[in-house]
C-alpha cells in the first residue's frame, strides 16, 4: 500500500549531452536514427539467407563443401564488423565542464583585446604548428572547446568528434578514430561477400542449365534471381565505396577532409599527418592502437534517481528533445558553422551594446538548445563562418549520390 | 612552499578550491597525445617549475608509449582482426593497459608531490584526453581571495 522509493544511481550514459541512444546499459552507443541501419542488417542477412537456402545445397553437392564454409564465414565478419562500427564510441570528445569553458573563454578574450563597440569580434581560431605546417583549430560553440585537429562536430548526433570521417546512416553512427578501421573492414569484407556470392550464383545457375535447362532452373530455384538483382546493385556502390576508403588510407585522409578539400589546391596546406608513403599510412590508420573510449558511459554520477515500478530495464534513456528527423547525409556542420542570418548578426550587436552576463551558468554540463541553422545565443558570437558551408553540404550530397 | 595540506584525502574533501590550470595538449607532432610542458604562471608560487615539468614529460612519455605504431600494436592489431575483434572482449588493448600506469602514477604524484604543495592534478582522460586539469587550492594560513566558483571538482569515481 505504502509505495517504498528505491532509488539507484544514475550511470553517466543517461545525463549525457549529445543526440545518441544507448542501448545495454550504456554498452551501446548509436545515433537517434536507425532506421537505415536495420535495412543495412535485412539486406545482408536476407540477400544471404536465400544463398545459403537456395544456391548453397547444390554448389556443396556438386562442387564442394567448403563454399557455404567459407561464405558463413565471411558473413558472421561482415556481421561483426558491422555491429562493431555501429554500436562503437566513434570517439567523442566529451564536453568542456563550465571551468574548462571559462578558462577558454578567458584566453580568447585576452588573446581578441577590446574589440571597438560595433566590430565583430575576431572568429575563434587557434593555429597550431603541426609538422611544419599551420593549421587552424575552429571553436566549437556546443562543445566548448578548441577542436582538436582532424576533429568535427557531427550535427546529426550533436558531438564532436576525434577524427571525424562521415556520419553514415547506413551503420546509424558517425564513423571516427575508434571506429574507422571497423568500417572499413565491413566495406571491404562485404565488397568480397558480395562479389563472392554474386559469383557462386552466376556459376550455380550456369551449372544447373547445362545440367537441365535455363527454363527449369528458373522454376526450381526462384529465390535466386532476387538476391542475385540486390548483389549486382549493391556491388557496384559497396566495391566503390572500399576503393574510396582505400585510397583516403594511403593518402592519410578522411572522408570530410576530402570533401572540404583541405589539403588540395596549390594554395592551400599540404596534409601535415602523411606519412608520405602508403604503406606507412596504412599500417598507421589500419594497424595503429585500439584507441580506449574518453567518454565514461557506465560511470556512476553522484545523482540517485528513483526507479518506477513498471520498467525494470533502462533501454531508451536520452529524452526526445526537439529533433526527431535528420538529414541522413552527412551534415556535420554545427550551429556554431552555419551562415550568419540577420537575425544572428542583430543579436550579437545587442549582445555587445548591452553587457549580458558571462558564462555564469550553473555548474552543470553545458546542454546547449540544439537548433541546426541557428545558432546558440552565447555571450558573444563572432563572426560565423564561411558561405562555403552551403556548397560543401550539396557536395556531400553529391558524393553520397554518385557512392 | 604551503604545506598545510597533509594528504590527498583532506584536499578532495577541501572546499576551498582557488582556481583551475588547464596544461593544453601540444600539436606540433601531429594528433599523437602530447601535453605542452610550458609552465604556466598561476603555479609559479606553489610549485617548483622542475617538478611540474618532470610530471608532464613522464606523461607524455607514457602516452608515446601507449599510441606507438610498431611491432607491439601489429600484433595486436592482426591477432585481433583474425578474432573479428571478439578477443578484446576478454583482453584489455595495450592503451588501456598505459592508461591505467598512468592512472596509478598520477595518483603517486598527487599524493607526495601535489598534495603538500595545495594542488591536485586530474587525470587527463577524465577530460576527453583534451587538457591536464590542475586544482589549485587555497593557502589555508593566507586570508587570501575567496573561491571563484563553488564548483564540486571535476574528480569522479569511475
Amino acid at each position: 500500500m505504502s509505495a517504498v522509493m528505491i532509488t539507484r544511481k544514475a550511470r553517466k550514459w543517461e545525463k549525457l549531452p549529445g543526440k545518441n541512444t544507448f542501448c545495454c546499459d550504456g554498452r551501446v552507443m548509436m545515433a537517434r536514427q536507425k532506421g537505415v541501419f536495420y535495412l543495412t542488417v535485412f539486406l545482408i542477412v536476407g540477400t544471404c539467407s536465400l544463398f545459403f537456402a537456395f544456391e548453397c545445397p547444390y554448389l556443396a553437392i556438386h562442387l564442394s563443401p567448403a563454399i557455404p564454409v567459407f561464405a558463413i564465414v565471411l558473413f558472421l565478419f561482415v556481421m561483426a564488423m558491422l555491429l562493431r562500427t555501429s554500436f562503437s564510441d566513434p570517439g567523442v570528445l566529451p564536453r568542456a565542464l563550465p571551468e574548462e569553458a571559462t578558462f577558454i573563454e578567458m584566453e580568447i578574450e585576452a588573446a581578441n583585446g577590446n574589440v571597438p563597440a560595433g566590430q565583430r569580434p575576431p572568429p575563434r581560431i587557434r593555429n597550431v604548428q603541426i609538422n611544419g605546417q599551420i593549421v587552424k583549430l575552429k571553436y566549437c560553440y556546443t562543445c566548448k572547446i578548441f577542436r582538436p585537429p582532424r576533429a568535427s562536430h557531427c550535427s546529426i548526433c550533436d558531438n564532436c568528434v576525434d577524427r571525424f570521417d562521415h556520419h553514415c546512416p547506413w551503420v546509424g553512427n558517425c564513423v571516427g578514430k575508434r571506429n574507422y578501421r571497423y568500417f572499413y573492414l565491413f566495406t571491404l569484407s562485404l565488397s568480397l561477400l558480395t562479389i563472392y556470392i554474386f559469383t557462386f550464383g552466376i556459376v550455380h545457375v550456369v551449372m544447373r542449365s547445362v545440367d537441365s535447362g535455363f527454363v527449369k532452373t528458373l522454376q526450381d530455384t526462384p529465390g535466386t534471381y532476387p538476391f542475385m538483382l540486390v548483389c549486382f546493385f549493391t556491388l557496384w556502390s559497396v566495391v566503390g565505396l572500399t576503393g574510396f576508403h582505400s585510397y583516403l588510407i594511403s593518402l592519410n585522409q578522411t572522408t570530410n577532409e576530402d570533401i572540404k578539400g583541405s589539403w588540395s589546391g596549390k594554395n592551400r596546406v599540404q596534409n601535415p599527418y602523411s606519412h608520405k608513403n602508403i604503406i606507412n599510412n596504412c599500417c598507421e590508420v589500419l594497424c595503429g592502437p585500439a584507441y580506449p573510449s574518453v567518454l565514461d558511459r557506465r560511470g556512476l554520477t553522484q545523482d540517485d534517481l528513483p526507479v518506477p515500478a513498471s520498467t525494470a530495464t533502462k533501454s531508451n534513456p536520452v529524452p526526445q528533445t526537439t529533433r526527431t528527423t535528420a538529414p541522413l547525409i552527412p551534415n556535420e556542420h554545427t550551429p556554431d558553422d552555419a551562415k550568419p542570418s540577420i537575425a544572428d548578426l542583430a543579436i550579437a550587436h545587442a549582445e555587445k551594446i548591452s553587457p549580458s552576463p558571462k558564462e555564469e551558468k550553473p555548474p552543470t554540463p553545458p546542454k546547449a538548445p540544439v537548433i541546426p541553422k541557428s545558432p546558440p545565443t552565447p555571450t558573444k558570437v563572432p563572426p560565423l563562418a564561411s558561405p562555403e558551408t552551403d556548397v560543401e553540404a550539396s557536395i556531400i550530397i553529391a558524393k553520397e549520390k554518385a557512392l | 612552499m604551503a604545506t598545510e595540506f597533509h594528504n590527498l584525502q583532506e584536499l578532495r574533501q577541501s572546499p576551498s578550491l582557488a582556481t583551475k590550470v588547464f596544461i593544453q595538449r601540444d600539436y606540433s607532432e601531429g594528433t599523437v597525445c602530447r601535453f605542452q610542458t610550458k609552465f604556466p604562471s598561476e603555479l609559479a608560487s606553489r610549485i617548483e617549475r622542475t617538478l611540474f615539468e618532470d610530471t608532464v614529460k613522464t606523461l607524455n612519455t607514457y602516452y608515446a608509449e601507449a599510441e606507438k605504431v610498431g611491432g607491439q600494436s601489429y600484433m595486436e592489431g592482426c591477432l585481433a582482426c583474425a578474432t573479428a575483434y571478439f578477443i578484446f572482449l576478454c583482453m584489455e588493448t595495450r592503451y588501456e593497459k598505459v592508461l591505467k600506469k598512468i592512472s596509478g602514477y598520477i595518483q603517486e604524484q598527487n599524493e607526495k608531490i601535489y598534495a603538500p604543495r595545495g594542488l591536485l592534478l586530474t587525470d587527463p582522460v577524465e577530460r576527453g584526453m583534451r587538457v591536464i586539469e590542475v586544482s589549485v587550492f587555497e593557502d589555508r594560513g593566507s586570508s587570501g581571495s575567496s573561491p571563484s566558483s563553488n564548483v564540486s571538482s571535476g574528480i569522479s569515481q569511475r
